[in-house]
């Protein structure tokens, strides 16, 4: 994991999602990530546990609450554009917000 | 649609009503999903023909997964696939996961167009070790 992550764009945005990254917020993150071939990984502190986005069992088991500083770091194709996507859904508060109306 | 569906079979038409709606509005409606519940008399039960349109309504060339809450939902649900025999009962998997949670971790991996394998290895992770 260590060795493919060597060459990994990464980023850490502030969760301000009231209920933090609880089960739908999970799931739209875990979707998100699957969408993109790059290996990504959460964490919740900058030098890890890494946790692989991709899994909606680990994701949701780490339960990040509000104000959690979340890092994300990706490696492989598209990695750089999967972060960017990743870091735009939790500053959007998972467009579940009051300000975001739904687009659907 | 190739993604693996997904079947929820509880006792309570109430509890697997429910379970959809939760993955419907979690995940959304990438997955083919059914549900049933209760028996052919509206009490608490499950049964094996119920389980068997469920299965036929989330039908997946991928396969389908099969989340159930208690005893005779697994024993009705094992009957179902042996009655819907092969080749299809290959791909139809019941998950030994709780139902909720294994169906709303089990359509999420779907959605994303994961293998039947994949789909029941995420329902898995939840099982009490």
């Amino acid at each position: 994991m260590e060795d493919r992550m060597s060459n990994s764009v990464g980023t850490s945005v502030l969760i301000t999602h009231e209920v933090g990254l609880h089960a739908r917020p999970s799931v739209k993150l875990t979707k998100l990530a699957k969408s993109f071939p790059a290996d990504v990984e959460i964490a919740l502190a900058p030098d890890g546990p890494w946790i692989d986005a991709k899994s909606i069992v680990k994701v949701m088991a780490a339960k990040a609450p509000k104000g959690t500083t979340l890092h994300l770091r990706a490696a492989g194709e598209r990695a750089g554009e999967a972060v960017a996507a990743l870091k735009a859904l939790i500053e959007r508060d998972f467009d579940e917000g009051e300000d975001h109306a739904r687009s659907a | 649609m190739s993604n693996v569906g997904i079947v929820i079979v509880s006792h309570s038409p109430l509890v697997a009503e429910g379970t959809a709606d939760m993955v419907r509005q979690m995940v959304g409606d990438e997955v083919p999903l059914a549900w049933c519940g209760g028996n052919d008399a509206g009490g608490l039960g499950t049964s094996v023909s119920a389980i068997m349109a469920a299965i036929e309504r989330a039908w997946s060339d991928a396969g389908v997964a099969i989340l159930v809450d208690l005893g005779g939902a697994e024993t009705n649900s094992e009957m179902a696939v042996e009655m819907i025999g092969p080749p299809r009962a290959d791909k139809i998997v019941i998950c030994n996961a709780p139902i909720v949670e294994g169906a709303v971790m089990a359509a999420t991996e779907a959605s994303g167009g994961a293998s039947l394998k994949e789909v029941v290895a995420t329902a898995h992770e939840l099982a009490p070790a």
